[in-house]
């Protein structure tokens, strides 16, 4: 570790010791251009974090831009701790997802941890309560030693966390992809209430007043985090384990209650949580917001190790830290409050008006930057962009058909996929139901929680299918918000706004960034089609292993308005009798597939095709019947298509089903083509059902034999024990598990 | 009827045992800060599950230590209801007023989803809106929820019936299926499953309120006259 005493601003050039920490020779003359003289080590150290992809977004800003961020039920777009929806009755829901690859890839159990500990602050600074986390994670296939402990310590880590902070985890999706073999995703989301009154913002206003340093000490933990989390992983990345922060879920309760305690207290001017570049990010973010400047003594920080440089207090990533702006004389009213819950509350230093970030340690000035070239003035990159040979390649095959003898047997390797399989294994291990507001648990197409004191319930989801987006990132991007929305359908909600996690490779890479910058574009496509704006989201480069990128992964996290409790709509069939329709045709669509996985062992091919026109058709017709309560059962065709989806139906109740298909048979079954849901309906209600709903295709019926069978022109073709396809879907994780690697 | 719902610094279930008896139930309760003075305000005293003081140490082992504890033993001595949910009956074994311990669960994982219980005995002030043998489901949300006593003990919570729910299907490992237990006296359980969780048919059940309602019956009788 450099020490910061003997480390001159003229050897730092001669050194080039700002490259060691990120920055370009380019961004170093910046920094001197800026400052009108030569950084010292912890004003370079300052530097390096803030310009830092992670913080900065240099690399993926001018795609960000492009995103539909408005819509009249916006209240806080991209840009605070969390986006903020307005759901009526004065209430706002809160969110945002965040990546903690990284640190998971290297120090699973703490990374996960972490992650889900970081994306609550950021959603409770905001002043609403947690009511929710969901998880998107990634994996390589479950046959490695390695895989095997990253998946189980991953869990393990977001249990351990996200149970003891009182935080229900109530969804999410995981799957697996040899791509992610070395370089694991981790996306936290995170979702909050608030009266829209109570809303808090991250900024320090009011020339003179008092910053305060709340929560845990500061450590040596996770120093420039950052900067690791936005360079590529590999073999040396095992010596970057002192930069994953350690999490203290205990430490994290007590600040939930006491930060949300304090925001009735009109003492309180802005409140910002320490996250990536902890001090330095939350520090100037909160004076460049307000156009302030900040002056802090470092002396006065809470130190848990003793000598600890500037550079080290400055770029430390120590968990369940908040900073406060205060009114001036009323610190003792903060300090009491958090008191109550054995946390100190400091004045650490104060607001200006020379929009200077100012820092003193033991007497001398540490740093002396404008704050807006932290925050604001990073430069920013517009990266080249290529076609990649594989697309080229892939667009001009021939459509991939697969062959297929026995759907009895074909069906049930497709339950057995891990990325298809039950997750139960994953979602027995997190507190699901704490807060007593989960009325659809884990397991479902989308979570549904009721609003307390309301009629309304909040649907959401995480969703992204990358092997569509590796084969064709706009459509595969519009895919990825388009089923994200489907869940919300299906379950009874409208969507009302999305929050993305954009998991990339390295962005210098011209292909790469041509598949950021398509798959962007088609998710705005979708977005706006689907009146789904943008309020939120992360940026997360650099996902590489071993010079291999991951496949694009923007993971889509979107919440729903349910409009009546009435609405909540199960994805698995109620009631022998009930009558099974698919919704919209089916085409041969199997690039990209789950049987293409199986059969190939590769990804090949055009990306299933989708028409967001008639996908916004569909969700309205489909929601509009649900809201008319002729729909008893609703859920997407994804992975695997209708066959795993009527599979899928089954094993909650145990019931069976007797279906006729039309056309060619292995298409029927197994394509992915979009924009189709499978629904059941009462009897009673079919023909209302078919008057508000267009193409929806009369499949069968739901039976009390609890059997799965599918007949084609009179001849079955497949039938199979519901009790023995559910063990093999439930019994499919944990058997790779116990398996030897 | 006024239920204390006691709140210490790591509780995460004292809002749902709050809603419980306020909303579900209809009585009333207060979360009372676990620096409070005193519980003789209170008819009943609930201490609802969660991670108290972050699980550091051993799960209960330090709240176990708080003022607040002595206060409990005082308001169980008087025969009034005490019900220790989850991490709350760790409080109630780690600080004696109850027999035995808690291990990590057999498969050494968290486990989060509804059990079957029998009802074991309906003679209690917290089952007898219960039948004898009653299956009800519950939901369990634990680590470290595998019930430990040695045979003597055992043997004596058997004699007493002091055993109040069993699993249907033991989780955890739990001695003897047990999921929850009273004290000699009957007016002090301690159960692993979260009946607060089971209060509301949009919850996936509601076998908890009844729960609630025995205290709320057995309490009226008891102290309420006319009733």
């Amino acid at each position: 570790m450099l020490q910061a005493p003997e480390v001159t601003p003229e050897l730092i050039e001669q050194e080039r010791l700002y490259a060691e920490m990120g920055l370009t020779e380019e961004e170093y003359q910046l920094v001197v251009k800026i400052l009108g003289r030569k950084p010292n080590f912890t004003e370079i150290g300052i530097f390096s974090v803030m310009w830092s992809e992670h913080c900065s977004y240099k690399n993926s800003k001018p795609l960000l831009r492009k995103f539909p961020t408005e819509g009249p039920q916006v209240i806080q777009g991209p840009g605070e701790g969390a986006g903020i929806v307005d759901i009526g009755d004065g209430q706002a829901v809160v969110f945002k997802i965040e990546s903690h690859n990284h640190p998971s890839a290297v120090e699973p159990y703490q990374g996960a941890a972490t992650g889900v500990g970081g994306i609550i602050r950021d959603v409770f600074s905001m002043g609403a309560r947690p009511i929710a986390v969901l998880n998107s994670l990634r994996f390589g296939n479950l046959t490695s030693g390695r895989v095997k402990y990253l998946f189980e310590e991953v869990v393990h880590g977001i249990a351990g966390y996200g149970n003891c902070v009182g935080v229900p985890t109530v969804g999410g999706e995981v799957q697996f992809d040899n791509s992610y073999e070395g370089n694991p995703l981790v996306n936290a989301m995170c979702v909050g209430i608030i009266d829209q009154k109570d809303i808090q913002k991250g900024i320090a206003a009011g020339i003179g007043n008092t910053v305060m340093y709340v929560g845990a000490r500061t450590g040596r933990d996770g120093i420039h985090g950052a900067t690791f989390a936005s360079e590529d992983l590999s073999e040396e990345s095992e010596s970057k384990r002192p930069s994953v922060q350690v999490g203290d879920p205990f430490m994290e309760k007590l600040l939930i209650e006491a930060c949300l305690e304090v925001i009735h207290c009109d003492a309180l001017v802005g409140m910002q949580d320490m996250g990536a570049a902890g001090l330095t990010s939350s520090a100037s973010e909160m004076a460049s917001k307000a156009g302030t400047g900040m002056e802090m003594n470092l002396d006065l920080i809470p130190q848990r190790e003793q000598n600890m440089t500037p550079y080290e207090m400055m770029l430390s990533e120590s968990q369940e830290r908040m900073l406060l702006c205060v009114e001036q004389g009323r610190e003792q009213e903060i300090v009491d409050i958090f008191e109550k819950y054995g946390l100190q509350a400091v004045a650490v230093g104060r607001v200006t008006d020379d929009k200077l970030f100012r820092l003193l340690h033991k007497g001398e000035v540490a740093a002396d930057i404008p704050v807006d070239a932290l925050a604001e003035d990073a430069p920013v990159y517009h990266k080249p962009s290529s076609v990649p040979a594989y697309f080229e390649k892939f667009q001009k095959m021939e459509d991939y058909y697969p062959e297929v003898k026995n759907y009895g047997a074909t069906l049930k390797a497709l339950l057995q996929q891990p990325t298809i399989a039950s997750k139960e294994w994953v979602y027995d291990q997190y507190d699901s139901m704490v807060q007593t507001n989960t009325v659809v648990a884990p397991g479902s197409d989308a979570a549904v929680l009721r609003v307390r004191g309301t009629n309304k319930a909040l649907a959401m989801t995480t969703d992204c299918n990358s092997r569509y987006i590796y084969l064709d990132p706009e459509t595969g991007g519009k895919i990825a918000v388009a089923e994200a929305a489907r869940n919300i359908v299906c379950s009874g909600g409208r969507p009302l706004a999305l929050t993305d996690g954009l998991n990339f490779g390295n962005p210098e890479k011209p292909e790469n960034f041509w598949q950021m910058e398509k798959s962007v574009e088609g998710m705005s496509a979708a977005s706006l089609k689907l009146n789904a704006p943008v309020i939120s989201g992360n940026v997360s480069l650099y996902n590489e292993s071993g010079g291999q990128s991951i496949f694009p992964t923007p993971v889509v996290g979107m919440v729903g308005l349910i409009e009546s409790l009435d609405h909540i709509t199960p994805s698995h069939f109620q009631a022998a009798g009930d009558v099974i329709y698919v919704i919209g045709e089916t085409k041969p669509e199997f690039g990209g597939s789950e049987l293409q996985n199986i059969l190939e062992n590769k990804y090949f091919g055009k990306a299933p095709a989708i028409d967001l026109d008639v996908e916004a058709t569909r969700q309205n017709q489909l929601l509009g019947a649900i809201q008319a309560g002729v729909v008893a059962s609703a859920h997407d065709l994804a992975e695997g298509g209708l066959a795993v989806a009527l599979a899928e139906s089954l094993f909650d109740l145990g019931f069976g089903c007797s279906v006729e298909v039309s056309g060619d048979i292995v298409t029927e079954l197994f394509s992915e083509t979009q924009s189709r849901f499978l629904v059941s309906v009462k009897q009673e209600n079919q023909a209302k059902f078919e008057n508000l709903v267009e193409n929806a295709y009369f499949l069968g019926n739901v039976t009390d034999t609890a059997e799965l069978e599918v007949s084609s022109n009179s001849d079955v073709v497949l039938k199979e024990s519901v009790a023995q396809l559910k063990s093999l879907w439930k019994g499919a994780i944990p058997c790779l598990l116990k398996s030897k690697a | 009827m006024k239920f204390a719902v006691i709140v210490f610094p790591g509780s995460n279930c004292d809002r749902d045992m709050y809603h419980a008896a306020k909303d579900a139930l209809g009585e009333e309760a207060e979360l009372v800060w676990y620096q409070t003075a005193n519980l003789e305000d209170y008819d009943a005293v609930l201490l609802p599950g969660g991670f108290s003081y972050g699980d550091y140490l051993r799960c209960g082992a330090i709240a176990s230590t708080s003022h607040i504890v002595t206060e409990i033993k005082k308001h169980a001595e008087k025969g009034k209801p005490v019900l220790g949910v989850c991490n709350g009956f760790q409080i109630l074994l780690e600080s004696g007023l109850l027999p035995g311990a808690m291990l990590r669960n057999k498969n050494l994982k968290f486990m989060c989803h509804f059990e079957n219980l029998v009802v074991q005995n309906n003679k209690t002030m917290f089952s007898s809106a219960f039948s004898e043998q009653e299956v009800i489901a519950l939901p369990i949300a634990h680590g470290e929820g595998n019930y430990y006593c040695d045979e003597a003990t055992l043997q004596q919570l058997k004699d007493n019936h002091q055993i109040v729910f069993t699993y249907e299907n033991n989780p955890n490992g739990s001695v003897h299926d047990i999921a929850g237990i009273v004290n000699k006296e009957g007016n002090v359980l301690g159960m692993m499953p979260h009946p607060e969780r089971a209060v509301e048919d949009i919850l996936g059940g509601a076998d908890g309120l009844k729960l609630f309602k025995s205290i709320v019956m057995n309490w009226r009788e008891a102290y309420v006259a006319g009733a």
